[in-house]
């Protein structure tokens, strides 16, 4: 395709050649024009056969919205009506800065006086096997689409990898177009770049209800097919079917002809304030480019450039002073936004709304009064508001309480207190939504009485399902008691208004599967919760959902994640578990081995009836553990909020006083509750005989043998408060000893709050409590002890046996050394 | 690639999201790395300015790391304890190119030291 409609020999002006027809290319041509339409002479080279058109909308046409037709930017009349020569299909493949030369693949050269370098972006291949593949493709121009379309008119299976915007709106199209389409994403959560891990989760939920499948943080490993593609297999070894492979892993600004030419070359080439490369005759724009050590991946800022390219073409002096860059987007018809920086940090403050019932999640992210980020979610309605104020840095102080309700209700004026807002509204108006609650209901149940957040939920239920009335509920407390209000009982932490127990019942009664849902759904007010909500919600959804739930490592203190207590030294402790304190001669060499090969400095018989074995290093667990593993033994789970030890006496086998045999009771009892997670360390005795030899009445649950049967002691501590146990009851065989005992650590496990020891819960709840549930209510028992067996079913494999073989290697390894004056290594 | 003024010590990826790997620095403390829910990555000297506890090993949330030992939160980019603790660990610049992560060399020597 060419359009030649000047003889070069007939015009003197200076010729501007142009790498590159598409967007930045062609809209630097047309700023130049707007500015000065007879400067230049221009002629613009591109490699795709086609007139220049929005790279952006290839998704609609894909998707079936959009024909080519309807994404031309500049059709052929435009090249010819403003005189500029298009050599397309053609690329460029050399320049030659001394003799100011282009020369294309066909051998068709092109002199410059000044030339632009508008080459944009190179799709990122990834380095797997089986890339080359016939059906393996990227997502960047239309002849991607017109395979992909082929493809999906044969219909089948299609993989895209990457969970970027780009690759969801090819999984998006081809997902239209009939094919079944899985996204691989490498990271945890979808458009990492773009949204916050909360909206990255409620994106992919929608997705999913959409009939994509989502795999998060999946490696590819290879793809796999002869002659063409037929899969691609995943690094854990699931093998996903694939006629159709999509890579839209991410791009990287097309430099190759700039570096072949000397010029200078960093991540992307480096350009001035006006896009001028270290050659004066040689600019460049757009994604290729780098500005100020950016480069850019978006389209605003390719605008901001090309106008700055275009002043500085015909000496107007402005210059390009970088971009902000906000995303505002539909994937699948769903609104997202985001904008400058989400990531927080120092005196970053966080304002978080999310209304669960309508899928919203709006974060506004202020610093010194002023907005620096904002991500939006499900309603993206002020995203250019919020842009606004942070492109121009406004003060919003005065704004701030009524900020992420959005434009509308912030520039109400006299709204601005929001006390004053409650006040404003009739007795009539809707405070809770999902109890259907007024504004007066809420007044009359506080002025009956409902002196606080916690009792105006327990009666007229107002902000007590989602919580997202919580604030207007507190302001009517505020405005009706002012200095009266008492304050409720501990919510779980800072992040949310809920309590732990209200939102454990949310967390069974609406089936939540994960931390960021319950977050979202409960409106959580921090992004990614805290040091103290995140493992008390990793626990509730782990008991919730046994064999399920995956575990969120990053959700667990130091000593669950390592499977070994930190010491002050920030060396680990070691216990292997012994079972009921039994050991034999095979444990003992072992463990003395283990001291001797890495160094203890010291061994302690605990107080648990274990040997611990301190001063090992991080780097030294895995091979201690094998060792360990090797003699038998497995962890002792010293470190967790788990079952930690069963303390036997010797009992009838070997005691003159001993009426059962407490020392296999013990080793049974543990043998069935070992590796169960509870809401805290979780202690057990068995003494044979009233002796009590065991400390049996200090223990999370004992059993005292007697001779008529078991006497079963629940709720005692030896920690700061001493406290002796209750006594549950008496059984008659060991069977029913196990057995209560089972339903006794599944109704500790379902019903305490996470870090509460059993002795505080029953002096909460009430021994009557327990007595109810566990003794008088045979059915309830023996549905609770099989809950406790069903569960211990998916947690008795040994952490440390999967540690040993390499699982998860990257916690106990440095990430690199260096030696000073020497090198990484 | 490191340089006179940048040690390269590894892919992003090889850094849990919330999480923290290390540094050894031979005859000094360690480095520790972290990575944000939102893919910063910071480094601060594994050292808790309170009674020295390992960073690397706390819950890392938000902009923070809490603690270990005693659960002070640490700013992970200014090092600064949060909340009503008062106190510092030195920070070492990142930058991350081309998906490697670079810490400052002068920093790393001089926080390590």
């Amino acid at each position: 395709m060419e359009h030649r409609p000047l003889k070069a020999e007939t015009d003197t002006r200076e010729h501007l050649v142009v790498i590159g027809n598409g967007m930045a290319g062609c809209r630097a041509v047309e700023e130049l024009i707007a500015r000065d339409p007879n400067r230049y002479r221009v002629t613009i080279f591109g490699a795709e056969p086609r007139v220049n058109y929005n790279r952006i909308m290839l998704s609609p046409v894909l998707a079936g919205e959009k024909s080519f037709d309807d994404i031309v930017i500049n059709d052929a009349g435009w090249y010819a009506d403003n005189g500029i020569a298009l050599i397309a299909g053609d690329p460029v493949a050399h320049i030659d800065r001394d003799t100011k030369t282009v020369t294309t693949r066909s051998g068709l050269a092109e002199s410059y006086d000044r030339l632009l370098i508008a080459t944009g972006s190179d799709p990122f291949i990834i380095p797997v096997p089986g890339k080359d593949l016939p059906g393996v493709i990227a997502f960047r121009d239309m002849d991607d689409v017109d395979t992909m379309l082929a493809a999906a008119d044969a219909g089948g299976d299609a993989v895209v990898i990457g969970g970027g915007l780009l690759g969801l709106e090819a999984a998006h199209g081809l997902s239209l177009r009939g094919m079944k389409v899985t996204v691989i994403h490498l990271m945890p959560t979808l458009m990492e770049r773009q949204l916050d891990e909360a909206a990255g989760w409620l994106l992919k939920n929608a997705l999913e209800a959409r009939g994509q499948t989502i795999l998060t943080g999946a490696d590819t490993a290879e793809i796999i097919g002869t002659g063409k593609v037929e899969g691609v297999k995943l690094k854990d070894g699931t093998l996903i079917p694939a006629s159709l492979v999509v890579m839209a892993v991410g791009i990287r600004p097309s430099v190759a002809l700039a570096r072949d030419a000397g010029l200078a070359v960093g991540r992307g080439i480096q350009v001035d304030d006006h896009m001028v490369t270290s050659d004066p005759a040689v600019l460049a724009v757009g994604e290729c480019v780098e500005h100020d050590g950016q480069v850019y991946g978006l389209v605003a800022p390719l605008w901001d450039m090309c106008r700055s390219l275009a002043d500085g073409l015909v000496e107007q002096p402005t210059g390009y002073r970088g971009s902000f860059t906000s995303t505002k987007l539909k994937v699948s018809g769903i609104d997202v936004f985001s904008a400058g920086d989400f990531s927080g940090g120092d005196g970053c403050e966080d304002i978080v709304l999310r209304d669960a019932s309508r899928g919203v999640y709006k974060r506004v992210i202020v610093k010194g009064d002023r907005i620096v980020g904002a991500v939006l979610y499900g309603d993206t309605a002020d995203g250019n508001w919020y842009f606004d104020l942070l492109k121009k840095q406004e003060d919003v102080s005065d704004l701030r309480d009524l900020l992420i309700f959005g434009q509308a209700f912030a520039a109400g004026g006299g709204a601005a207190d929001p006390k004053a807002a409650v006040a404003a509204l009739s007795d009539d108006a809707e405070i809770c939504g999902c109890n259907g609650v007024t504004k007066g209901q809420v007044v009359s149940c506080i002025a009956k009485g409902a002196h606080s957040l916690d009792a105006v939920r327990g009666t007229c239920k107002a902000s007590a399902s989602c919580g997202s009335c919580t604030g207007l509920v507190e302001n009517l407390l505020a405005l009706t008691l002012g200095d009266d209000v008492q304050s409720g009982p501990k919510t779980m932490c800072k992040c949310t208004s809920f309590g732990h127990d209200d939102v454990r019942r949310e967390i069974v009664a609406q089936a939540m599967r994960s931390i960021p849902e319950v977050m979202q759904k409960l409106h959580w007010t921090t992004p990614d919760g805290c040091s103290s909500c995140r493992p008390a919600l990793n626990y509730y959804l782990l008991c919730a959902l046994p064999g399920e739930y995956v575990d969120d490592q990053q959700s667990r203190f130091v000593n669950e994640r390592l499977h070994a207590n930190i010491q002050k030294d920030g060396t680990y402790s070691v216990v292997p578990r012994m079972w009921g304190g039994l050991t034999n001669p095979t444990e003992l060499r072992a463990i003395a081995d283990v001291v001797e090969k890495y160094n203890a400095p010291m061994v302690k018989v605990t107080g648990g009836q274990r040997l611990d074995i301190f001063g090992i290093k991080k780097e030294d667990l895995p091979a201690v553990w094998a060792d360990l593993n090797a003699a038998g033994m497995v962890s002792g789970h010293a470190y967790g909020k788990a079952l930690r030890t069963v303390k036997t006496c010797v009992g009838s086998e070997w005691c003159r006083f001993g009426t059962q045999d407490s020392t296999g009771l013990g080793v049974r009892i543990e043998r069935m509750s070992w590796g169960s997670w509870m809401p805290h360390k979780f202690k057990i005795a068995v003494s044979g005989c009233p002796r009590n030899c065991a400390e049996a009445t200090i223990k999370d649950f004992g059993v005292v043998c007697v001779d008529s049967g078991y006497e079963l002691h629940v709720g005692g501590n030896g920690g700061i408060h001493v406290r002796a146990t209750d006594l549950l009851c008496k059984v008659a065989n060991e069977q029913e000893a196990m057995d209560y005992c089972a339903a006794f650590i599944q109704l500790y496990r379902e019903e305490a709050r996470y870090l509460e020891r059993t002795a505080p819960w029953i002096e909460r709840v009430g021994l009557a409590h327990i007595v109810a549930r566990i003794v008088d209510d045979e059915p309830g028992r023996e549905a609770l002890r099989a809950r406790f067996l069903y569960s211990q079913s998916f947690s008795q494999d040994d952490p440390w046996a999967q540690r040993a073989e390499g699982a998860e290697a990257e916690h106990h390894a440095p990430m690199a050394r260096f030696i000073p004056q020497g090198e990484t290594a | 690639m490191s340089t006179a003024e940048w040690l390269d010590i590894g892919w992003i990826d090889q850094i849990p999201v919330r999480g923290s790997r290390t540094v050894q620095v031979e005859g000094g403390d360690d480095i520790a790395v972290f990575r944000t829910a939102e893919g910063k990555v910071f480094a601060l000297l594994d050292r808790c300015p309170h009674k020295h506890g390992r960073l690397s090993q706390g819950i890392v949330h938000g902009g923070a790391v809490a603690c270990p030992l005693h659960n002070w939160r640490i700013s992970l980019s200014t090092g600064e304890a949060l909340g009503d603790d008062k106190g510092c660990t030195p920070t070492v610049p990142v930058k991350i190119d081309g998906g490697r992560v670079l810490i400052c060399r002068a920093s790393t020597l001089k926080a390590a030291a």
